[in-house]
């Protein structure tokens, strides 16, 4: 992948497709290190699966045998001497509370640390893909603290205006570049 | 500062035009967005078409959409345009670019670009 903020779309697609309601994608920066954590509520994964997770010839995939996000990942972080971790319970065994958690840390003046890219664009991907889904993004760093809660959007739009409305999509990105400071 | 008060606003200009949406529209674009899409650029690609549909008047009667793997990774990122009564159109090697011309020959005016159809890319 070419920015992580792609790797960041493919994890949360994972959520989407394990069901999940609520997905929250924090990124939290300091001077020399990014960690990214992508959680949700959807299904989990059974212990089997979670230990072969990392393997690319595991996947919930039915075109190809092969599943690279979560390999990606774990590479790209490794490669800046960063690491990554996936906590997850499977709802047959956690009815109430299963979920996954995806981990990476990354250090970022490292030569080989992937540069975050267009986050913006993935968060508002992810929410015109997912219009039923609610997110929480939270970017946090030395310079700026971003926040952006679709439960509040929904709440001032109501049932008869989609997230996935393109004038939404508009203002939201908006509101992110001005969050980020760069309007 | 973008305000929930803007958003508000959009509440109420919608209120009459919520009729016409979800999937009413006669014209479905689908991008496939897994990971082989996503490394091959498919998010601008999306972006393209649901910023191009908005601002040609489009949304009416075209619906965008995100699919997972279609199943032709190396022709990445892939596009399908269904369309009621017609046959299935493929856009291949798709860029944000090329989405454009998508949208203004095939969406508006009808035409499919064969230039970045699959059968003219084996």
């Amino acid at each position: 992948m070419k920015e992580l903020s792609l790797n960041v779309l493919d994890v949360a697609k994972n959520s989407v497709k394990a069901g999940a309601k609520n997905i929250r994608i924090e990124i939290t920066e300091t001077e020399d290190t990014l960690t990214l954590a992508i959680s949700d509520d959807g299904c989990g994964m059974t212990p089997e699966f979670l230990q072969n997770v990392t393997d690319p010839f595991c996947t919930t995939r039915t075109t190809r045998a092969v599943g690279l996000g979560i390999p990606l990942l774990k590479l790209e972080a490794e490669q800046t001497g960063g690491s990554l971790s996936i906590e997850s319970k499977h709802e047959s065994t956690h009815p109430t509370d299963h979920g996954t958690t995806t981990a990476a840390t990354f250090f970022k003046n490292h030569i080989d640390m992937t540069p975050l890219g267009d986050i913006k664009g993935t968060i508002i991907t992810l929410i015109q893909g997912s219009p039923d889904i609610d997110f929480l993004f939270i970017h946090t760093s030395p310079d700026f603290d971003v926040r952006l809660d679709t439960k509040e959007l929904r709440e001032v739009l109501g049932d008869e205006v989609p997230l996935d409305n393109a004038e939404v999509l508009m203002w939201i990105s908006e509101n992110l570049s001005e969050q980020y400071g760069n309007n | 500062m973008k305000s929930l008060a803007e958003l508000a606003a959009i509440r109420e200009k919608m209120k009459d035009r919520v009729v016409l949406r979800e999937g009413q529209g006669d014209i479905r674009v689908v991008v496939g967005m897994a990971t082989c899409g996503i490394a091959a650029g498919a998010r601008p690609v999306l972006s393209a078409f649901v910023e191009g549909v908005a601002n040609a008047g489009l949304s009416d009667k075209v619906t965008v959409t995100q699919t997972g793997c279609i199943g032709i990774c190396q022709y990445e990122p892939v596009v399908e345009v269904f369309e009621a009564g017609k046959e299935k159109v493929t856009y291949v090697k798709m860029t944000a670019d090329k989405a454009k011309e998508v949208i203004e020959k095939h969406l508006k005016g009808g035409a499919p670009v064969a230039e970045y159809t699959i059968g003219n890319n084996q």
